[in-house]
């Protein structure tokens, strides 16, 4: 287990340097700088202040060369400076990790909440109205674009109802607890649509094909009730495809951040990660990136520790190692 | 029966005063965030929006397009001898320009604003590793003679008509900025204004910055050092919300009181906005400098004949345009100077919309066989264009498209090629890789020589560094003239005689096709009174003293 978990963080760490080299590597190929753009709205600059500006900034430097300098102040701990945000790269990164932590935590939690149970049902009742009604909130949840069902929810709840607050993540001078809560409602409940969707129709299909296992027809045979049947044997089996999908679904639910955190003008990672690609802000798009890919790798590696605890026919160990 | 009527009168002063309250705020939308804070650090809408609450310029122009001081006492002028033109040690005319600082001028903390924030603020202007982003100002500035607290003298090496705009620096706070300045290369990361923004003594407006939560609002609260006029909110949010559909939703549910012009719609989205709600809001258009445009690339056989450019603009119908996509709230131009700016001339030769002639003109550049309603010349070739804008940008696809089938119906086969805007400006504009036609906009300033623009040695090109912002590629002896001399021709009759020379020939010579000028709209609740759009790059919040609560 500890080798196991050692071998992990060694290759997490490669995948982080690979990516930061990467990521740093494809923001400068792309064409145009923040400079370049800042010349074309200001009519006062000069192709000479452009040169100079550029100096400041470093971007006159060759991209290795950057990108090597910048590695080696990260590995001291010094992440630089975000030119988006006049801020330390670190300083902005860390509220916005909180914020968007609760949204898709929140989020996260609300989607398995209801896809769990709903997906159980439906498997149990196949092929009746409810799996049908179910499947086509499903279809529905993933089909609606998340910027459109966004700006329907502020028109009918803060436009037309005005039961919630249209954006933000308080209101200016207040900041209470409930108020943030309203604040949240919205953007988790946006999120949660998109995501709720795909949860159940996995739940579903697991359960629905773990109850078709022999030894499910040998616990019914033992006269186990259903509920004990569904409980206590379909359940963790048909949980572990779930378990896989909601580690590889990190990654979806930043981008699905960014479009929730722009429509209510939530503070949060996803837009700061757009925000810092299209603004040439190295230092933060690299540190935003390399935390949500870490976030992902440290979900693939809850989810193997997940897979043991659900399976004992799984295991970690240097000897056995099934994983 | 005085019981009840007690109760009731307390229940209508309570209703009253929670109004009242409530109108002592303004939250005002914006569609962008600051990235920074110090004046002299970039230049930015939302920023100049916000910091014009908090801070006031030496010379602005007002709302009538007239230059008036606000940090000074009084103009700079040739004929009062405030400004005199001198000839410097290497021959070439140079000038002297004095300015007064306003007596009652103070920051915020109390200290008085004094020539040496002047001086400060040139230093650090002059040094290159501040990270200024335009330091010309202070380049040309040969020397400052400080008379006293308040006066000073700048002595320029360079005489231009600009001189009374051209030196109104952003005076920076030396009682704090200096200690931020030890390490030049840091100071864009030191300075107050990024790590302490709501120090009272970096502001000096009728407002003061209170709060800053980042990306998402600022707070200005009245600055009790304020010498002017006192503003009538206690309290005034800005809060951005990138996402305009997102804005305009705010505004209906009340998060937001007003989008500003400046930085908020567009035409057509606004439009949109009136067409769904009208009762409690107001909108002015306010046309001004953003010039939208289409660049021709003069080094193409095509385009170089004079003819094909006219038949160009003769084959579109801008007024058609203007009045069915932006219900005629975006002028058409007829060149690149505004018809509010002082220098204008009325009898520019202008274009209307005339498809015969466009055919004729085409015809006698040699585009005269039709196959398929698309034009040839005698060597077979086909007249199809490249047209390029941004992509995303919905205005300007709209119109692209209108001047797509506007041109077809002349024979001319038009090609939408479009980029998003850092690919475009970036790359395909800024090293003149558009192979015909590129449409975007310039922002200029009342009496701004275009000579970055128009200019023959402003052409772009792998020798000079890709310097210049001259995209076309023109390059005309007569256009070249009138620039340098809009530029030192100072006295009143002489230059307005320039100005005419240099609208004349870019009308005739059409390096780029004039559409219209953008228009902002300024969305308002009823109650808000005393917004004056200004067209121009100065805010309105540069007067939001005078904005109050109407009835």
């Amino acid at each position: 287990m500890f080798r196991y978990t050692a071998e992990r963080i060694f290759q997490s760490l490669l995948v982080l340097l690979a990516l930061s080299f990467a990521v740093y590597g494809l923001i400068g190929l792309m064409p145009g700088d923040p400079i370049d753009l800042m010349i074309q709205g200001d009519p006062n600059l000069s192709q000479a202040d452009a040169k100079r500006l550029k100096a400041i900034h470093g971007l006159d430097r060759p991209l290795v060369e950057r990108y090597g300098a910048w590695l080696f102040n990260a590995v001291q701990g010094d992440f630089g400076y975000s030119r988006n945000h006049s801020q330390p790269a670190l300083d902005v990164i860390s509220d916005r990790i909180i914020n968007t932590g609760l949204l898709l935590g929140l989020s996260l939690v609300l989607s398995l909440a209801i896809a769990i149970p709903v997906g159980i049902y439906a498997a149990l009742h196949p092929y009746s109205k409810t799996d049908y009604a179910v499947n086509l909130a499903c279809f529905a949840g993933i089909s609606v674009p998340p910027f459109w069902l966004a700006l329907l929810f502020i028109i009918l709840f803060a436009v037309v109802l005005g039961w919630l607050p249209a954006g933000g993540m308080a209101t200016v001078g207040d900041g209470g607890f409930l108020d943030r809560v309203e604040h949240l409602v919205l953007p988790v409940v946006t999120l949660t649509i998109a995501s709720v969707g795909d949860f159940t129709r996995f739940m579903r299909a697991s359960m629905l094909q773990t109850l078709r296992q022999d030894f499910i027809r040998t616990a019914r045979a033992k006269g186990l009730s259903m509920t004990r049947v569904v409980t206590g044997h379909a359940l963790r089996n048909a949980l572990l495809p779930l378990v896989t999908i909601i580690a590889l679904s990190f990654g979806r639910l930043f981008s699905g951040a960014l479009i929730t955190e722009t429509m209510f003008a939530w503070q949060g990672m996803g837009k700061m990660i757009y925000d810092a690609i299209l603004g040439n802000d190295y230092n933060l798009a690299l540190i935003g990136l390399m935390f949500a890919t870490a976030l992902t790798l440290i979900g693939n590696f809850l989810a193997d520790l997940g897979y043991v605890w659900l399976d004992p026919r799984v295991s970690l160990s240097d000897r056995e190692r099934t994983v | 029966m005085v019981r009840i009527t007690k109760i009731l009168m307390a229940a209508a002063l309570l209703i009253f005063a929670t109004t009242a309250t409530a109108k002592d705020t303004l939250t005002i939308g914006i569609s962008q965030f600051p990235r920074n804070f110090n004046p002299n650090i970039e230049s930015m809408l939302a920023k100049s929006y916000i910091l014009a609450m908090a801070r006031r310029p030496f010379v602005v122009y007002d709302a009538d397009w007239k230059l008036r001081c606000m940090l000074c006492t009084e103009l700079p002028d040739l004929k009062k001898g405030t400004a005199k033109i001198v000839t410097a040690n290497d021959g070439e005319k140079g000038l002297e320009v004095t300015y007064t600082i306003r007596p009652d001028a103070v920051w915020g903390d109390g200290v008085p604003v004094t020539t040496k924030d002047v001086m400060f603020t040139w230093k650090v202007g002059r040094d290159k590793r501040s990270g200024f982003s335009n330091i010309e100002p202070y380049k040309r500035v040969a020397k400052i003679d400080v008379h006293n607290d308040k006066k000073f003298t700048v002595h320029v090496s360079k005489f231009t008509c600009d001189y009374r705009t051209r030196y109104s620096i952003g005076v920076l706070p030396a009682h704090i900025e200096a200690k931020n300045f030890a390490d030049p290369a840091q100071y864009r990361i030191k300075s107050a204004y990024e790590t302490d923004t709501t120090n009272p003594g970096l502001w000096y407006g009728p407002y003061r910055v209170t709060e800053v939560a980042s990306g998402s609002h600022i707070v200005l609260e009245p600055n009790p050092t304020w010498w002017g006029k006192k503003p009538a909110f206690k309290k005034v949010i800005v809060k951005a919300i990138e996402k305009t559909s997102a804005l305009s939703a705010n505004l209906l549910s009340g998060d937001i009181d007003y989008i500003a012009g400046e930085v908020g719609l567009t035409v057509d989205e606004a439009l949109a906005f009136n067409l769904r709600t009208r009762e409690n809001f107001v909108t002015q258009y306010k046309s001004g400098l953003i010039y939208e445009h289409i660049d021709l690339n003069l080094d193409n056989p095509i385009l170089k004949d004079r003819r094909v450019r006219r038949a160009l603009i003769h084959g579109i119908d801008r007024a058609g345009i203007s009045t069915q996509l932006f219900r005629g709230h975006q002028p058409i131009s007829h060149g690149q100077t505004n018809p509010l700016d002082t220098v204008y001339d009325k009898k520019v030769p202008k274009y209307r919309y005339n498809p015969p002639k466009a055919r004729e003109l085409l015809a006698a550049a040699g585009w005269s066989e039709l196959r398929k309603g698309i034009r040839y010349n005698a060597k077979g070739e086909r007249l199809q264009l490249d047209l390029m804008t941004t992509a995303g940008n919905k205005s300007r696809e709209l119109v692209q498209q209108v001047l797509q089938s506007q041109w077809r119906s002349v024979g001319i086969d038009i090609r939408i090629r479009n980029e998003p805007a850092r690919v475009f400006f970036g790359e395909t504009v800024s090293r003149r890789k558009f192979p015909h036609m590129a449409m975007y906009a310039w922002i200029s300033a009342p009496e701004s020589v275009p000579r970055t623009t128009l200019h023959s040695t402003m052409i772009p090109s792998a020798d000079n560094g890709w310097s210049g912002q001259n995209y076309p590629g023109f390059a005309n002896k007569a256009m070249d003239k009138a620039l340098d001399d809009a530029e030192v021709v100072c006295d009143e009759e002489p230059n307005k005689a320039v100005w005419r020379d240099l609208q004349r020939i870019y009308a005739e010579e059409l390096p780029a096709i004039p559409l219209y000028f953008r228009a902002n709209p300024f969305i308002m609740p009823k109650w808000l009174k005393g917004v004056v759009p200004t067209g121009h790059q100065f805010a309105t919040t540069l007067w939001i003293e005078d904005w109050y609560v109407g009835k």
